[in-house]
């Protein structure tokens, strides 16, 4: 054990029982480091379960602005018996490990080499407050104060979180900010504070904010003018579709008369809430859903008719682990291939990975965009580690001077000044014009189908026909590839051998690595992928690397396969670093995976 | 092969109040077997919609797969239309509805478009009583797949290959009245003065109007023991109403029949005239009509006309308390909060 000063670099995780209000505590803790200035990176991980199994809440501190998970645990706070044998175990030689002693701790959760912190959490709570019914809320505070005290967060802010959270509440805050102190106090008077592993104030986090993907989706729908949201309650997208209502409730309720400037319904399942969309935005509103993958594999049928009549559509899939029902509550980034080509006949879909939630926001103002400059669906994929974790991220930016990209759509004027094919290719774009659904009394309507039809929109069996028509979807996807966001491409030395490929939540992680990697003076190039189709650099960027490293959280690397089908790479080229136990993906896994295939 | 409609009109042909012929309701040549049930109700589509000036324009036409669901491409060609995927009609009527409150819509499906793969949509529809009008083309097999019987077939119907139905059949009707339509009504292909009538009711009617129309396949289900066929249909179908549908500004004509006409006003002031001739039946109270549909039923008879009718009817956007404007003609200044509630937004995660 060493008796090294570390700094603003720890990891703290919370083992609790779900369903006994501990995560606004915990909560308050991460938080109380975002306020000191110091990056933080908190992450749930919890059971698919409502009450009573283990949950767990991870924070990681760095002073070096790393938030990607790292294994690990420097202090365990261990309130969960059910997973305590296991939570003993995790904590790292040398760390610490915080325990209601309430209760004598079994000898067999003796180890030799991590440190024993018991804060009598109950015993205090019963000696202070009469209600049995507070006890367990409020043991929750009395370990948050203990922490304050072992790695020094200041009190201010604690208590400054503690009536913000119960602003509504106010009765509660004394005897919260009570809780807080006999934590505190208890740990200061019968411990050595603040622990060699312990915090201090930095202004390391400027103007960023802490918000989780899903709110983000959720306000950025707001600010791109969708009116029409459908959904089918799925975790972990849920909360996408709770923010926008939120967001709109506050601001697209008119004053004067209550009414709504939005319309959010609930549908019967995915097939419906897809098609509610579909139907939505072919009479000329923004409309969007929100599932993940057993959603996507219902709405695929739509989906395809959204490519093939050319419908906009905005879909986020916030992934987990699949296939089937696999582990809902863990994250994965395994719809890549069922969302790139959902639907049966050719079909492509154009993609977006975002990778924290101020891209999360932008993103979504760009997908409704997209949708409808191409007429087609614009599927993001975000993730549970993204969607259901706070995040620090930019804070969010709007350009007052924005106009939403309403597409080629045909006004009653432009109908009365020319002549209307509904699939025509006009402009050598593959992108045709459409009319909205009562526009004109005598032109520009036509029939919207999912079978094949002409230029005009009249039903053919015409094989030619049906093939030409095929051809300019793909004349479309090639002019998409020159209007969606382009990767984020990092030299760091020209001559760099090694290149790697990220996309989404993996990129914390994989931004970590170059740094390891420079370490073992491993120089390394970087692609961030943002969207699907790819733009001509992604090509350019695998041409001028002689190994390809494609890091992904799945197990079939279908984003490589993405890489092989689209640009005809050759397979040999690219390499697999491939995480999908459901646990967001680590710099050290990432790390590892490459030395061992490191030529 | 191609169909070319001749496009010399007459001059003389008689036009609605906006000044539209007949014809400008019609759409492309049906491709569909002739003599099927389901071109008899385009049809009466046609002259509903032509006798009741609407603006082709301001109509929607939605249907899911299937011959029935082929139907809108031959009537009202000037109005935009919509051919989803199978049974999956209702929810794209409900996004269009959403975006757009202030067109009619007209959504067309077939028994096994509604009462098979649709069935959940068809029910959630009712259920959130969309403001349209649902016409179910019924003709108790599957017509584009070649005749496989639906699920509105009547246990004991004989198909067209001799086999015999062994499951019960759904009720359409009763079970949209159960779910809570607000109007409901059955007719018959055949039937055209009854059929037309309540297509202009239900165009009006501001909320799910549901017409289940028993409308033979010639080609799969028109033999013999077949309880969808014309010639069934015909011997067993009862009228238990005729309607009319009073346009707003017209005069209320006094019925002739005391005692057997009831008016029942819309809410666009115009009235829906009820000239009752089964006894017993009130339209206006659930039980009754249920009550009056499941003996028929058990006479082997064909209960037809406006079944079930509630006044009170309230929309989706009502009930969601939309803006009166339709949503898709909503504008970034109403929509967006723009960057200074951003900033505050901001602050608020810190
Ligand atoms: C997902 C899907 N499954 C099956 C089909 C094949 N299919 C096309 S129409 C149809 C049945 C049509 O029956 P109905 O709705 O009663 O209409 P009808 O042709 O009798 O008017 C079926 C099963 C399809 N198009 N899509
Ligand atoms: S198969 Fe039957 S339902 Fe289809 S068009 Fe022919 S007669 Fe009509």
């Amino acid at each position: 054990m060493s008796n090294e000063i570390l700094i603003n670099d720890l990891v703290v995780r919370f083992a609790n029982v779900n369903g006994t209000g501990s995560a606004s505590a915990n909560n308050m803790f991460a938080k109380s480091v975002f306020r000191m200035g110091i990056p933080v990176s908190p992450k749930n991980i919890f059971p698919s379960n409502i009450q009573g199994l283990p949950t767990w809440y991870e924070v990681r501190v760095s002073e070096k602005g790393y938030l990607g998970r790292r294994e690990g645990v420097d202090i365990m706070v261990a309130i969960n018996a059910q997973s305590m044998a296991k939570d003993v175990q995790e904590v790292k030689s040398g760390g610490y490990l915080i325990y209601d002693s309430t209760k004598l701790l079994a000898e067999e959760l003796f180890r030799e080499d991590i440190h024993y912190i018991g804060i009598p959490m109950i015993q205090l709570c019963m000696d202070h407050y009469p209600e049995s019914s507070q006890h367990m809320l409020l043991k929750n505070v009395i370990y948050v104060g203990a922490l304050a005290a072992l790695v020094n967060i200041e009190v201010e802010i604690l208590e400054q979180l503690i009536k913000e959270q119960f602003k509504k509440k106010e009765k509660l805050i004394p005897g919260n900010i009570q809780a807080l102190h006999l934590g505190i106090k208890y740990a200061s008077e019968h411990f050595v504070c603040p622990l060699p592993l312990h915090l201090e104030k930095r202004d390391l986090v400027g103007d960023r904010i802490l918000v989780e993907g899903n709110n983000a989706c959720g306000l950025g729908a707001l600010f791109a003018g969708a009116t029409v949201g459908s959904w089918y309650p799925i975790t972990p997208s849920t909360s996408v579709m709770n923010a926008f209502e939120k967001w709109c409730n506050k601001y697209r309720v008119d004053p004067d008369t209550g009414k709504k400037n939005f319309a959010i319904v609930q549908a019967e399942d995915e097939l419906a809430a897809i098609g509610m969309v579909l139907g939505a935005t072919w009479n000329g509103a923004r409309a969007f859903t929100a599932t993940s993958g057993p959603g996507v594999s219902l709405m695929s049928e739509f989906l395809g008719l959204s490519y093939f009549a050319e419908i906009p559509a905005v879909l986020i899939d916030v992934q987990r682990s699949g296939p089937s029902t696999g582990m809902p509550t863990r994250t994965q980034q395994s719809d890549v291939l069922a969302a790139a080509f959902a639907s049966h006949g050719d079909t492509k879909h154009i993609l977006l990975f975002p990778a924290n939630p101020t891209e999360c926001f932008d993103f979504t103002v760009i997908a409704f965009d997209l949708a409808e400059r191409f007429q087609t669906a614009v599927i993001m994929l975000t993730d549970l580690d993204l969607g259901m974790n706070d995040h620090l991220c930019k804070p969010f930016a709007w350009d007052e001077e924005k106009k939403y990209d309403r597409g080629k759509v045909l006004s009653a004027k432009d109908l009365d000044e020319m002549s209307f094919g509904r699939y025509l290719d006009v402009d050598g774009d593959g992108i045709p014009y459409r009319t909205i659904p009562g526009t004109h009394p005598t032109k520009g309507s036509f029939f919207t189908r999912g079978s094949s039809r002409d230029e005009y929109a009249k039903y053919t069996e015409d094989g030619d026909v049906y093939a030409k028509n095929m051809d300019r979807l793909v004349k479309k996807w090639n002019t998409a590839k020159t209007q969606v966001p382009a990767p984020e491409i990092t030299i760091h030395n020209p001559n760099a051998k090694i290149g790697i490929i990220y996309f989404g939540t993996s990129s914390y992680a994989a931004q970590e690595t170059v740094d390891l990697l420079k370490e073992k003076n491993i120089l390394v190039n970087e692609m961030r992928m943002l969207s699907f189709p790819f733009s001509n650099e992604v090509k350019q960027f695998i041409d001028q690397h002689e190994q390809i490293f494609v890091i992904e959280q799945n197990r079939d690397a279908q984003f490589r396969s993405l890489l092989m089908i689209e640009l005809d790479i050759n397979p040999n080229k690219l390499l697999k670093v491939l995480q999908y136990n459901g646990m967001p993906i680590t710099a050290a896994f990432i790390y590892q995976s490459m030395m061992s295939q490191i030529k | 092969m191609t169909y070319v409609k001749p496009s010399f009109r007459h001059p003389k042909l008689p036009v609605n109040k906006i000044g539209f012929a007949r014809r400008e309701y019609e759409g492309a040549i049906s491709t569909l077997c002739a003599g099927c049930g389901h071109d008899s109700i385009s049809g009466a589509i046609v002259q509903a919609c032509f006798e009741m000036a609407i603006e082709p324009h301001r109509l929607a036409k939605l249907s899911g797969i299937g011959c029935s669901s082929k139907t809108p491409t031959y009537f009202l060609g000037n109005s935009h239309g919509f051919n989803s995927v199978h049974g999956r009609m209702p929810s794209v009527a409900t996004g269009a509805i959403l975006a757009n409150k202030d067109l009619i819509y007209l959504g067309v499906s077939g028994d096994g478009d509604s009462a098979s793969i649709g069935m959940g949509q068809f029910v959630h529809a009712i259920r959130r009583n969309l403001n349209m009008l649902y016409i179910v083309m019924n003709n108790g097999c599957y017509g584009l797949t070649k005749g496989q019987d639906s699920a509105t077939a009547d246990e004991g119907s004989i198909n067209k290959s001799g086999a015999e139905n062994m499951f019960q059949g759904i009720d359409l009707v009763s079970l949209s009245i159960e779910l809570g339509a607000t109007f409901a009504a059955r007719s018959f292909s055949g039937d055209k003065h009854q059929l037309i009538p309540l297509i202009k009711a239900g165009l009006s009617h501001p909320g799910f109007a549901f017409i289940d129309v028993i409308s033979p396949c010639v080609t799969f289900n028109n033999n013999v023991g077949s309880t969808k066929s014309y010639d069934y249909t015909r011997e067993h179908m009862e009228a238990t109403s005729a309607i009319d549908l009073v346009p707003v500004k017209t005069e209320i004509t006094n019925s002739q029949e005391e005692g057997t006409t009831q008016q029942i006003q819309l809410h666009d002031e115009s009235y829906i005239q009820i000239h009752k001739l089964a006894s017993n039946w009130d339209p206006t109270d659930k039980l009754s009509t249920i009550t009056k549909i499941f003996e028929a039923k058990s006479r082997g008879e064909i209960p037809t006309g406006l079944m079930y009718f509630n006044t009170e009817s309230k929309d989706l956007h009502t009930v969601l308390n939309t803006t009166d404007t339709p949503l898709n003609l909503l504008q970034k200044e109403v929509l967006c909060p723009g960057n200074a509630k951003l900033s505050g937004i901001n602050a608020s995660f810190r």
